[in-house]
């Protein structure tokens, strides 16, 4: 693994930015400078420090005094916290409905993969919105809702990795040694497709941040008082012909965030199946 | 073939049956419609009261039925917003969404398409590491980002592009840019990919020992057989220009569906929401529906599955 990683450069790169931010993300209330939420109504609106602004703060102050890099170093709690538990959630029911549905088959199967079909059928983010409006502004609904909306794409390939394996002649083993179903598929089928999941975990990952930011900047994701990239980035656009800072950081504290996962999948992807030479 | 389409066409219908039954299930099992219409100062007497009127007290399977058979007729109930028929408020804005997102549509082509070719025949070059690189950070950009960065850059800095509405023509610029920038990174890898397979395969070096042009082999033998990638591609991106198009359409101030969605979220606006949530989800249905049978068309193979 390691000599894949060194070999990997890109990839090596996606796991340090990761590390960093989820880092971040667990020490915010020991590194933070400041309070993110105190407000010094003198010192508002500063610029960062290579634009003309003070060490003090280095990238800056918002509209109220608020000390943007405190604000970034806690805004990625909020985007670590949904990004993981939101790809586990989803992962856990994904991997559920697609084990059932490919072990099992027969109408199990018709009835799951239509529930599939259809939410397929929704646009990812709109149905992340629709769910959102509906249930309110709390950090567990949006966890909830990244669970929600993303669980398909696990689903379909546990089905397919399952019945591919089902059939198999070390299964049959397992079963006529008196094995039940439900260790079958815990311990001898889920290992074997655990390496596409990771992958798709990654995938799915990025995404969950991309939709956390979104309905953060739409003001639908969690309570407006914990600070998140996004609701930063809606907030700084207000002040963008005075001060573009505002709403620059954030947007690239997102964006080379979801660059990190994507770089860390690509990796775990060639490293996981070397057969894809692409 | 009519079997397949006949096959696909129930599989639309009982989509869109689901998505209808979705977006009811939410709006009055997950979350409760009354307190989401009135003001949170109401008192319990006058909850009640519009509960009453509106047949909220009835049984869920009553108003199922009531809500499906109105939809049918096209009657989503009236806006509170508006005083007009929901249904009608949506339907006036269809067109300048619609505007958007084939014009996205058609820049994520034009970009997507050379590009993918480009870097799949270059490979490994500096100019297919370039092209790489600007189609993964086009997927790990916010498209909200995109979109004011874009402004900052094109309208409050050089001062060539309006920032926002619906005024002239190159207003439309700066939205279809940014909702087809994702779309575009998409194509490139998926076509990328897919033409690196097939540069791979036997019968590109038959053409190519047959002596033919280079250009002609990588048109006519490659891209041509790429061509069912980028159909299902372009399917599944119609969800991302959908989906994209609420938040594009919010930074930019266009006056369509999206924009609208998120107004009428945030003015709790929610007959208005339901017929958006369903005309999105339903057209998305349709166009993959008729992606499908592009597909079956340019693919005979499908025909004997």
């Amino acid at each position: 693994m390691w000599k894949s990683l060194k070999e990997n450069r890109t990839g090596m790169a996606g796991i340090i930015i990761m590390l960093i931010v989820i880092l971040m993300a667990l020490t915010a209330a020991l590194i933070a400078p400041f309070d993110p939420a105190k407000q010094n109504l003198m010192a508002k609106l500063a610029p960062p420090v290579w634009s003309g602004g003070t060490l003090e703060h280095i990238l800056g102050t918002d509209q109220l005094g608020r000390d943007i890099l405190s604000r970034i170093i806690y805004g990625s709690r909020v985007t670590m916290l949904v990004a993981f538990s939101g790809t586990i959630w989803a992962g856990i029911i994904g991997i559920t409905m697609g084990a059932v549905s490919g072990y099992y088959g027969k109408w199990v199967d018709a009835v799951i993969m239509r529930i599939v079909d259809i939410q397929l059928s929704f646009p990812f983010i709109l149905l992340a919105l629709f769910v959102a409006a509906v249930l309110g502004r709390s950090l567990t609904n949006i966890i909830l809702i990244a669970g929600i909306s993303n669980w398909v794409q696990y689903a379909r390939l546990v089905r397919g990795e399952i019945l591919s394996v089902k059939e198999m002649e070390y299964i049959e083993a397992i079963r006529s040694v008196g094995g039940k179903n439900g260790r079958i598929i815990m311990f001898h089928i889920i290992p074997n497709v655990i390496s596409p999941v990771i992958v798709q975990a990654t995938l799915g990952m990025a995404r969950i941040i991309l939709m956390e930011a979104s309905l953060s900047f739409l003001g639908l994701g969690v309570p407006l008082e914990i600070p998140t990239w996004g609701r930063m980035l809606a907030e700084g656009r207000d002040f963008m012909l005075t001060n573009p800072w505002l709403a620059i950081i954030p947007g690239v504290a997102i964006t080379v965030t979801v660059l990190g996962v994507n770089l860390m999948g690509d990796w775990l992807r060639d490293y996981l199946d070397p057969k894809l030479d692409v | 073939m009519t079997k397949y389409i006949g096959k696909r066409f129930l599989q639309s219908i009982i989509a869109i049956w689901g998505i209808t039954l979705i977006v009811f299930l939410v709006l009055n099992v997950a979350g409760d419609p009354i307190t989401l219409m009135l003001p949170p100062t109401a008192s319990f007497e006058e909850m009640e009261a519009l509960r009453q009127k509106l047949g909220y007290n009835d049984p869920l399977i009553v108003q199922y039925w009531r809500f499906l058979s109105n939809a049918l007729r096209g009657d989503f109930g009236q806006s509170y917003n508006y005083n007009e028929p929901a249904l009608s408020v949506v339907l006036e804005r269809v067109p300048a969404t619609v505007t958007l997102a084939v014009t996205a549509f058609i820049i994520s082509l034009l970009i997507g398409i050379p590009t993918g070719i480009l870097s799949a025949v270059k490979r490994n070059s500096v100019l297919d590491t370039m092209i790489r690189s600007f189609a993964l950070l086009g997927q790990c950009v916010p498209a909200f980002w995109l979109g004011i960065m874009l402004m900052l850059f094109f309208s409050v800095k050089l001062k060539w592009l309006p920032t926002s509405g619906f005024q002239s023509w190159n207003a439309l610029i700066l939205p279809s840019l940014t909702l087809g920038l994702f779309s575009a990174a998409t194509i490139t890898r998926m076509l990328r990919s897919n033409m690196i397979e097939i540069m791979g395969k036997e019968y590109i070096d038959t053409a190519r020992a047959k002596g033919l042009q280079n250009t002609i082999v990588i048109m006519k033998h490659a891209f041509k057989n790429a061509l069912s990638t980028i159909l299902t591609v372009m399917g599944l991106q119609i969800a991302g220009l959908l989906g994209g198009a609420v938040i594009t359409e919010t930074v930019f101030a266009w006056p369509g569906i999206g924009r609208l969605l998120v107004q009428s979220i945030n003015n709790s606006d929610f007959m208005v929401v339901e017929v958006i949530v369903i005309i999105m989800a339903t057209s998305f249905v349709v166009v993959n529906f008729i992606v499908d049978i592009l597909y079956c068309i340019i693919n005979p193979r499908i025909k004997l599955q």
